[in-house]
């Protein structure tokens, strides 16, 4: 009898499954990669979807203001004319118009029905401003129309502004709260079946150590299996949850919030990122996992 | 290259071995023998650093067990070959698979026509794509044994290697022990079979030491 020699393994032999290629925690991984990637791209997508939305409500209320007139019907004029002459000379506005009826009228149509009476009702006179950059001193040009035209009041959208760009600002942090977390439980349940795994196979393991595997042989072994499946998982996830976000009504300019969630653009390609990066939650976790069980079991 | 120092080991409170010294000279044939419960196993896992001892100092080729790491406990064990009764393997492989491991943990892999002549001498030339389950005790014993063989080690440590088998087929696994033994190999053979060390004592120079008391001792002349 001559003893075998050794020579550098092929690939094929390094690819040699030492751990037993399926178990009870084969499918939970897969499952758990997949359902949790779904999860992920619909979290993106509102998140993606809330800060637009933030963005689009801050751009469209922060460059105007209105100027509402109450004041008895002898005075409107008087009172009128005074605010177009205080805007006139109110450094950091680019520009100023009077409403007029027949555009008051249109926007009061919704609510009150066609053909309304605006002369003959105590309608207050609406005056749009227009921010320049940098903007105009809200306060001082309060204090100025307190001082020349008693009945006006300055609204610069901050009371609507600021509770729904906060609301937006926070959905997004939600949405960004809730990626985190799912990512979390993944790594959790990766964990969880890695250990599973492992512990089911300690009898295989204790064999490959007798016959002098190292650590980060056999660890190698579970690592590429898990994050395999988990890539694997969370392809098909990521595929399904792009697919559902498409099917979503498109978002119109009249959308809503709902209509308008989902991808723009590039946005598209934020998906895609999602199962590499399901893969490392579970290579990291998968190692850690695997390093502590095998000091455990042998 | 196996050497105890006045080792000790206790477990769960009781000395199962204690003030044992004994080393292993190279090329040398030693049975441990002694009854069940006595230690014998224990003494083997000491000896390929599956346990450190709680008091004295066991050495593997004169590096101290307790300055090992993990990976050097696994480098080490290259240079061991290990033969349980039990003799596991990982079922979902073939015989072939199995006896290459060794080499296959260490990345490296064994030239086809030799693992056939290992295969031959072991008598499962025929077996090399069975499964383990498919083995009966003596052909799983022996694939064993071509396992621990493979990677030409120094020491080859033998758990009760013919606990399960007929005498017929311990003999035969004898004769590859002593086959082994006169290729240069270091052996080790814990069993509680005496007929069996007499039937070695007939072929070559063992020394068979006994376990009594939590010490190991030379056997007596009977031996």
């Amino acid at each position: 009898m001559r003893f075998p020699k050794a020579k550098p393994a092929s690939p094929a032999t390094r690819a040699l499954q030492v751990v037993p290629p399926s178990g009870p925690t084969a499918w939970l991984t897969t499952f758990t990669a997949g359902a949790m990637t779904f999860l992920c791209v619909f979290a993106l997508a509102l998140s993606l979807a809330s800060g637009r939305l933030a963005d689009r409500w801050s751009d469209a209320l922060a460059k105007t203001a209105t100027i509402r007139l109450s004041a008895p019907v002898e005075q409107v004029q008087l009172q009128t004319d005074a605010i177009l002459a205080t805007l006139a000379t109110t450094p950091g506005i680019a520009s100023f118009r009077l409403i007029d009826d027949a555009e008051t009228r249109a926007l009061l149509e919704p609510w009150f029905g066609p053909g309304l009476p605006v002369e003959a009702l105590p309608i207050p006179r609406l005056i749009e401003v227009v921010e320049a950059e940098p903007g105009y001193d809200s306060q001082g040009l309060r204090q100025r129309l307190a001082a020349e035209a008693p009945g006006a009041v300055l609204d610069d959208h901050t009371r609507w502004r600021r509770p729904l760009a906060e609301a937006a600002g926070r959905i997004r942090l939600l949405g960004v709260l809730s990626i985190a977390l799912i990512g979390a439980a993944m790594a959790a349940m990766i964990t969880l079946a890695a250990r599973a795994a492992l512990a089911t196979n300690s009898q295989e393991i204790r064999v490959l150590r007798l016959v002098g595997a190292k650590d980060s042989y056999i660890a190698r072994a579970f690592v590429r299996r898990f994050t395999l499946r988990t890539l694997g998982g969370a392809l098909v996830g990521a595929a399904a949850g792009m697919a559902g976000v498409a099917a979503l009504p498109a978002a119109d300019a009249a959308g809503g919030f709902l209509t308008g969630l989902g991808f723009t653009g590039t946005a598209w390609l934020w998906p895609l990122a999602l199962p590499p990066l399901a893969a490392l939650v579970a290579f990291l976790a998968t190692r850690r996992a695997a390093f502590q069980k095998l000091r455990e079991l042998t | 290259m196996i050497a105890f120092e006045n080792v000790a080991y206790s477990y769960g409170g009781g000395d199962l071995l204690s003030d044992v010294s004994l080393r292993l000279a190279p090329g040398s044939f030693h049975f441990l023998t002694g009854p069940s419960g006595a230690g014998k196993s224990t003494f083997l896992k000491l000896a390929y650093a599956e346990l450190q001892p709680t008091n004295g100092r066991v050495t593997l080729f004169d590096r101290d067990v307790t300055s090992l790491s993990r990976d050097d406990v696994a480098r080490t064990r290259r240079r061991i070959g290990i033969v349980h009764q039990d003799c596991k393997f990982l079922d979902h492989l073939t015989l072939a698979a199995n006896m290459a491991l060794p080499f296959t943990v260490s990345d490296r892999e064994s030239d086809p026509q030799d693992m056939d002549d290992l295969l031959g001498w072991v008598g499962l030339d025929h077996l090399a794509d069975a499964y383990p389950l498919q083995l009966s005790g003596g052909e799983r014993q022996r694939a064993a044994l071509a396992r621990a063989v493979i990677v030409d080690p120094d020491v080859i440590l033998a758990d009760e290697p013919t606990g399960n088998v007929d005498w017929e087929m311990s003999l035969r696994i004898l004769t590859l022990l002593v086959e082994l033994n006169k290729m240069g190999k270091t052996i080790l053979v814990a069993t509680h079979d005496l007929n069996l060390i007499r039937q070695a004592k007939a072929q070559i120079q063992a020394r068979v030491l006994r376990i009594a008391k939590h010490r190991v001792q030379l056997a007596g002349a009977d031996l």
